[in-house]
């Protein structure tokens, strides 16, 4: 069947079935590979999107319950402030190695972010926890969501901190 | 692997033949036409270097970027002797090419064996050298003046008397006429503005806005997707197919049948797996059909009862254990492990009437292409391979078999078609690390000194089919690696005892290969012996280390970043662990917490490193600390198991692995040093091992031999 989705601000219509999960519509239908596929079933968080700003595991969610709801991915992160601090930080603390998760942790770091702007330890681990990096870079991801929170809160206007 | 540098070539001379064999490298330089230059006309004095006339230059790099850093660090290397920056190199994946872009040492294209940057040291520093001296030849003829009255500044020659500058670019025609130099001058450590510095990494802007393309990442026009099964019984075969249910899927184009695996090819990734998961297929299960762990587990118990070879004896073990007063005897078993990088196993390929084209991230390039023209019955030449960035290595892409199957999918299907292994796909059809087993015998004086060690060594010789060169009568040199340690044992005997798994269950290597094994021995005897000597852990390894300088100090470094012997509540421990390996040096201390139920925490890990010039000191320390969490996730949790000749685990769910909470704060010191480099991908993980079982030791008493931890062996300890 098909079905229009808005990814990233942009219109588009696909032709699957219904129970076609995101995953696989942003990278083998629309070309859209900067989602990734770890483990299929939730379980690595490597193809984590934003969902009407929610954070989703794109791998179990079917295009059906998508509906007209906005999706973001990896490749529009840079839009939003909150991701443009997170990339930063990424790079400022030389988080990634190999890169194939961080796709999905940057996309967990967001959503943590937009909902808690000030992060405990706990927080984080709560959070990232569903994400798994076999690189082993945990402690540089947690440090740098930290710095990302605290450029984030000194650049936002006097009254809204 | 870590066989290389300290056992089929001493650490010395791992480093004498590197240099040497570079020569094997350098065969493949071309030297420049003298004249008659093409419109394309470029200064491309070696495989490695090209500079054209707008000045864009292009660096080929031979060893792959699959997150150690090796990208950054080759460009480093070559943009300090080249006179660039960085940010002025077009960076690209070498071709399959064995004459052009093999390991100095492993005589074949691989990126493996923490002997990456190693085998990159020299050559590609001289690679860059020799560019920039024929641009500064180039120039000083220009000019009438002494080559030695100009330098190299940030992609221009100066000649600083007379003010005069001139781009590279300018040079490029002229500079490509006169002969490459044999010999050129490399500058020393004190002149270095890039090498040894922190520089940011080169692959990673990419990596946190979705553009990286790893191999999965390729999308060719055109190109169908396909879900795979091979038979679920190692070794077996696809008896019979019913594609009704299969074909009627929306999406389906096709169904494969090979000799060992069914592949449903389809419009996308969805379409491909229903289709797969609505195929009915029978399997001829074959001769492992009743095979399980402990029929396997019961073979290496067996062999440790069997005399092996010697490996390596120094001294007369025989003599002293006649005079020893009494015997440290212990056995250690170690499991079978996965690898399960974030990137499932996966192979794009487009097989056509008379060639082959691939799309693949792969630590073997060379490989891959031979075994692509084996399974594609094409000459080789008709093989094109596009290396990408690799979404994590370990070692499971030291292989090529999952390019062979692809190939020989493609060989059914008109136009491209990419192959993707589900996760459990890729768990269950793993080269796993097989199991391993360890006898010690420590012979001890009447004052519990140690007077002789033996260890024998039970388990698959990989490199016997992997890098036939390092099987070397009849022992596996990477399985014996550092198997006595560094320790000062008067008398040493190791014997290693080859058992392979049943035909059809594969094997290879690990990220910490040997030394992943046989550092957890020896430290664990290490720590047992103290024990019995009545020593510190800390102490006694001093006292068995006078006599390696290296080792002791980064012993004494990290005894003191971790505060070694300071209190610590109930149920807590600290463990010691050494590794003299890969050309490094490296000691690890882990703080553990054991709960009254068995429950392990490993709450921090301090870790030292000397791994002799560090060409970027960052990324010596993201490797340490990602090398741990490795290392962790394995000791506690890993164990790969088999019933029926199929492997019970698939996912992360039945394959636990360290997750942000429950991973330790870690501390990396890199002690700064002008020796020649080591390599830093694998040490963390060996290390760790017996770093944890030692705090496990010290906080409860309990000697763990067997790996993973069995926590029901902890509960209501002390």
């Amino acid at each position: 069947m098909s079905q229009q989705l808005s990814i990233n601000g942009v219109t588009h219509t696909v032709d699957v079935d219904d129970d076609t999960p995101l995953l696989w519509v942003l990278r083998d239908v629309i070309g859209l590979t900067g989602t990734k596929f770890g483990c299929g079933i939730a379980l690595c968080g490597a193809c984590t999107v934003h969902i009407d700003g929610v954070p989703r595991r794109s791998c179990i969610t079917s295009v059906r319950s998508v509906g007209n709801a906005s999706i973001r991915t990896i490749e529009a992160l840079e839009t939003t402030p909150v991701g443009r601090s997170l990339q930063k930080a990424w790079l400022d603390l030389e988080v990634v190695q190999c890169g194939y998760c961080q796709s999905g942790q940057l996309m967990s770091a967001a959503a943590l972010l937009a909902g808690n702007a000030t992060p405990s330890d706990e927080d984080i681990d709560t959070v990232m926890s569903g994400n798994v990096c076999r690189c082993g870079t945990y402690g540089r991801i947690r440090a740098a969501i930290k710095q990302a929170a605290a450029e984030i809160h000194q650049s936002a206007p006097e009254g809204t901190r | 692997m870590s066989g290389t540098p300290s056992h089929a070539l001493s650490r010395r001379s791992f480093l004498v033949s590197a240099t040497a064999t570079a020569g094997g490298l350098l065969i493949g330089f071309r030297v420049p036409l003298a004249r008659g230059q093409s419109a394309d006309a470029a200064l491309e004095p070696n495989a490695f270097v090209r500079i054209d006339r707008a000045g864009a230059i292009r660096v080929t790099l031979p060893y792959v970027e699959m997150g150690q850093g090796a990208y950054t660090a080759q460009a480093q290397l070559l943009a300090e002797e080249l006179e660039v920056e960085i940010g002025q190199l077009t960076l690209e994946h070498a071709p399959p090419n064995e004459a052009l872009y093999s390991h100095p040492v492993f005589g074949d294209q691989i990126t493996g064996g923490s002997a990456g940057l190693r085998g990159a040291w020299e050559p590609l520093r001289q690679a860059g050298a020799t560019a920039r001296t024929l641009l500064t030849q180039a120039a000083a003829r220009r000019w009438r003046v002494s080559p030695s009255s100009c330098s190299a500044e940030r992609g221009e020659i100066v000649h600083a008397s007379s003010g005069r500058r001139i781009r590279y670019s300018e040079l490029v025609d002229a500079a490509a006429r006169l002969p490459v130099p044999k010999n050129v001058a490399l500058k020393s450590p004190a002149q270095f503005r890039i090498v040894g510095k922190p520089v940011n990494r080169v692959d990673t802007p990419d990596k946190v806005n979705g553009k990286a393309k790893f191999g999965i990442d390729a999308l060719p026009a055109g190109v169908k997707f396909a879900a795979v099964a091979a038979c679920p019984v190692f070794g077996g075969q696809v008896g019979t197919i019913d594609d009704t249910a299969a074909k009627s899927i929306r999406g389906v184009r096709q169904i494969v049948r090979i000799e060992d695996a069914v592949a449903v090819i389809a419009d996308h990734t969805w379409a491909a797996r229903k289709g797969l998961a609505a195929l009915k297929v029978t399997w001829n299960e074959g001769a492992n059909a009743n095979v399980d762990t402990q029929a396997l587990v019961a073979e290496c118990n067996a062999g440790l009862d069997r005399p092996g070879v010697t490996a390596t004896t120094h001294g007369d073990v025989k003599a002293a254990e006649a005079q020893a007063a009494s015997f440290y005897d212990a056995d250690f078993r170690l499991p079978m492990l996965a690898h399960l990088a974030m990137e499932p196993i996966n192979c794009t390929v487009h097989m056509r009437k008379d060639s082959c084209e691939i799309w693949v991230g792969c630590q073997r390039l060379a490989l891959a292409r031979r075994m692509a023209a084996e399974a594609s019955g094409l000459p080789i030449e008709q093989i094109t391979v596009h290396n990408h960035l690799l979404g994590g290595g370990f070692g499971r892409r030291l292989e090529a078999d999952y390019v062979a199957q692809a190939v020989r999918i493609a060989r059914h299907v008109d136009g491209p078609v990419k192959v993707i292994w589900s996760r459990e796909e890729d768990v269950q059809h793993d080269f796993f690390r097989y199991h391993n087993h360890s006898r010690v015998r420590v012979g001890l004086d009447a004052n519990n000194a140690p007077i002789s060690f033996s260890h024998k060594i039970v388990g698959p010789a990989v490199m016997a089919r992997w890098l036939p060169a390092f099987f070397q009568n009849n022992v596996d040199l990477d399985i014996i690696s550092v198997a006595a340690g560094t320790y000062a044992w008067p008398n040493v005997h190791v014997e290693y005892v080859r058992v392979e798994p049943p035909r059809g269950l594969n094997v290879g290597n690990w990220r910490g290969v040997g030394a992943s094994r046989n550092a957890f021995v020896v430290e664990s005897a290490i720590d047992d012996l103290a024990k019995l000597a009545g020593k510190d852990p800390l102490t006694y390894r001093r006292e068995l280390l006078a006599k390696s300088p290296r080792l002791l100090n980064v012993l004494n470094k990290v005894a003191e970043l971790a505060q070694w012997g300071t209190p610590l509540g109930a149920g807590r421990g600290r463990g010691i662990a050494l590794l003299d390996d890969f050309g490094s040096y490296v000691a690890q201390i882990a703080e553990v917490t054991v709960s009254r139920s068995g429950q392990v925490r490993v709450d921090r890990v301090f870790c030292v490193v000397d791994c002799g010039f560090a060409v970027n000191p960052d990324i010596v320390k993201a490797q340490l600390e990602g090398g741990i969490i490795y290392g962790v996730s394995a000791v506690l949790h890993g164990r790969i198991t088999v019933a029926k000749g199929r492997i019970q685990q698939g996912n992360f769910d039945d394959c636990p692995v360290l997750r942000m909470h429950d991973s330790p704060l870690i501390e990396v010191h890199v002690v700064p040093s002008l020796e020649a480099p080591g390599g830093v991908g694998e040490p963390g993980t060996a290390a760790v091992f017996p770093a944890v079982t030692n705090a496990i030791f010290a906080a409860t008493g309990k000697r763990l031999l067997d790996l993973p931890i069995d926590t029901t062996q902890l509960r209501n300890l002390p």
